[in-house]
């Protein structure tokens, strides 16, 4: 409604004086700019106050529950339910030593490691490979096989998980590291293979062409001279699938029902109900803390990977 | 050479390839094939059926009301989620208008919200259902009792276990999980717009409001786009299964009220021990997910704009 930043013909502060305008043309060639000035700056001040008042209200909205978490986690079970939003009396470091210990966080950890560790490496080398050849190859099937590949980006993954389920049991893969790994790295694909071949068609042909011809084989191009030149984009899709394989939750809570397997993500919700039934809830905050804080201090270090890793694949 | 070449095609595809398809395309196929039969998952025997189980499926309020849930899942959440993300995009970098020197800059500190917006989404949306559990709690929880604190003390809702209130609880841990990572992408994608655009709109005298909707959004559009489907996707999939499963009675109570699609097939799936019916309501999800992305590409057409 307010269109002030259209510079106003008449100037309000000079309005009754119009008659007079031409006995003070001189004047008025220097007066317009300082009503003009604090008019447009008010205008932008009101809603700079009112955009910095959103802006503030939601980063408040979102470190408030994460402050609360941590909070909590050094509280004792009595303040938690008395008083839910004062200061910790005490800092009772022994909720997370019992988390860690009692309550299994340490197995999550180290499974979710494995998992996660055993995937990834699954995933970059299978992806690149899938992507190099993609990229750079022409034979018969390459487009089917291209939008086989990111046909399964648009797909519900519940509806294969079904069938998944009991085709993972009987090859003896459920419930294991090795076949959650393989169900990771294959889920992972299709974003993987769709991120990396754009990238590899922005790479330039020579000096792969000059490795071949200095007699270099074609693996062998690949794995010494195209993977180092492709690092950026390796760089941002491992950040990408390191951080949903780590957070992934409907995977293994469908293939990976062994309570002695547990990841992270499903460890924590099966805490949550074992908690539940024992009152242990300091026990359980610590846990979340403890498994929320490593991810946050990653991001905070690697921030401008994180986001460039993040968001890279919905701007391609 | 040509041989090797191929040889070498091959042997780069085949692993990726195996994986794919023993994992992922393969039980696409054969779950769109056992929604036809009456498979129950716990015997390896069963038969044909036709079409019973999508009759079935018709008739089942329970599916019907998952597909009501999805649906308003789906039309809601990137509407509120994409423009809270637009809004706050757009004065994190163009909110600032009034300082000198430059037509159109950030608010001051620009760069530590979206470092902050983006928090949640490098969480695990286990670890989030789980933080906002404690928070709804009617008794104990965070919510409730900063509503006493502040005088409301007649104003104490069940939050979750409110069949009315439930799945807009559930609808809001969503959106705040979401909002941060389109914040930080529509802000990639708008300081990459030349500000001569921005300055040439300010000289025609053209409001901040006028500006975003003739100059931001038009250029943007390609990102909102893929930002819509992106998600939409994720409403319908293994993002509403996991707040929903994790957070709600049941799951997916109290009395249905937040049952979706995906936590559906799973319930019928693994708990029932009704696979076929199961893969006959996933194939529904499946329609839908297709329906709404080429909705989206269809309505979302226009002119791409090059600058």
């Amino acid at each position: 409604m307010k269109t002030t930043d259209l510079p106003p013909p008449e100037p309000a502060g000079t309005a009754g004086t119009t008659e007079a305008a031409e006995e003070h043309s001189a004047v008025r060639k220097t007066a317009p700019p300082p009503p003009k000035e604090p008019a447009k700056g008010k205008e932008g001040k009101t809603l700079n106050v009112f955009s910095h008042g959103m802006l503030v209200l939601w980063a408040f909205m979102v470190v408030m529950p994460l402050l609360w978490a941590v909070m909590t986690s050094f509280k004792n079970d009595k303040d938690i339910f008395t008083s839910p939003w004062s200061l910790p009396t005490s800092l009772n470091f022994d909720n997370w030593s019992r988390a860690w210990s009692q309550a299994h966080m340490s197995d999550y950890f180290l499974n979710t490691v494995l998992v996660v560790g055993g995937s990834l490496i699954g995933t970059m080398l299978l992806g690149s490979m899938a992507a190099y050849v993609l990229a750079r190859f022409d034979f018969p099937g390459n487009r089917f096989v291209y939008f086989l590949f990111i046909g399964g980006m648009s797909f519900p993954i519940i509806l294969a998980l079904v069938p998944l389920f009991y085709v993972m049991n009987n090859m003896g893969l459920l419930n294991t590291m090795h076949g959650l790994i393989l169900s990771y790295i294959a889920y992972s694909l299709p974003f993987t293979v769709f991120f990396l071949t754009a990238f590899f068609r922005t790479l330039p042909s020579s000096v792969a062409e000059a490795a071949l011809i200095d007699g270099a084989s074609h693996s062998r191009t690949f794995f010494q001279v195209m993977l180092p030149m492709a690092k950026p984009g390796l760089i941002s899709v491992g950040i990408f699938n390191f951080l949903g394989q780590w957070n992934q939750y409907m995977l293994p809570t469908v293939l990976n029902t062994d309570p002695d397997k547990k990841v992270l993500s499903q460890g924590l919700v099966q805490l949550a109900v074992s908690q539940g039934y024992k009152g242990d809830w300091s026990g359980l905050f610590a846990g979340l803390v403890m498994a929320m804080l490593p991810v946050l201090a990653a991001y905070i270090v690697f921030q401008r990977q994180v986001v460039a890793g993040l968001t890279a694949g919905a701007l391609k | 050479m040509k041989h090797g070449q191929y040889r070498f095609i091959a042997g780069f595809l085949a692993a990726p390839l195996a994986v794919y398809a023993v994992f992922v395309l393969w039980p696409f196929v054969q779950s769109i094939y056992y929604s036809f039969t009456d498979w129950t998952g716990l015997s390896p025997e069963f038969s044909m059926v036709g079409v019973e189980n999508y009759s079935r499926m018709l008739e089942d309020d329970v599916f019907w009301k998952s597909l009501q849930h999805s649906l308003l899942f789906v039309l809601l959440l990137p509407l509120v989620t994409i423009g809270l993300a637009l809004f706050f995009a757009f004065m994190i970098n163009v909110g600032g208008r009034s300082r000198k020197g430059a037509a159109v800059t950030g608010v001051r500190g620009s760069s530590f919200y979206k470092i902050v917006y983006f928090f949640p989404q490098v969480l695990s949306i286990a670890i989030v259902a789980l933080l906002f559990q404690f928070a709804y709690n009617p008794n104990s929880g965070a919510l409730n009792s900063a509503l006493k604190a502040v005088g409301l003390d007649g104003v104490q809702p069940n939050w979750l276990g409110d069949p009315g209130l439930a799945l807009w609880c559930v609808m809001a841990v969503l959106v705040w999980s979401t909002v941060g990572f389109f914040v930080v992408l529509f802000s990639a994608g708008m300081t990459s717009i030349p500000k001569d655009f921005y300055e040439a709109a300010l000289l025609d005298g053209a409001s901040r409001v006028t500006t975003f909707f003739r100059v931001t959004l038009p250029l943007l559009w390609d990102t909102v786009q893929s930002g819509w489907i992106y998600m939409g996707i994720l409403a319908l999939g293994a993002e509403s299964f996991a707040v929903v499963q994790i957070m709600t009675v049941g799951p997916g109570g109290p009395d249905y009220s937040t049952t979706v699609l995906p936590l559906y097939v799973y319930m019928k799936a693994f708990r029932d021990g009704q696979a076929a019916y199961a893969t006959t309501i996933g194939v529904a999800l499946l329609v839908v997910t297709l329906a709404f992305a080429a909705v989206v590409m269809r309505l979302g057409r226009r002119e791409r704009l090059e600058y």
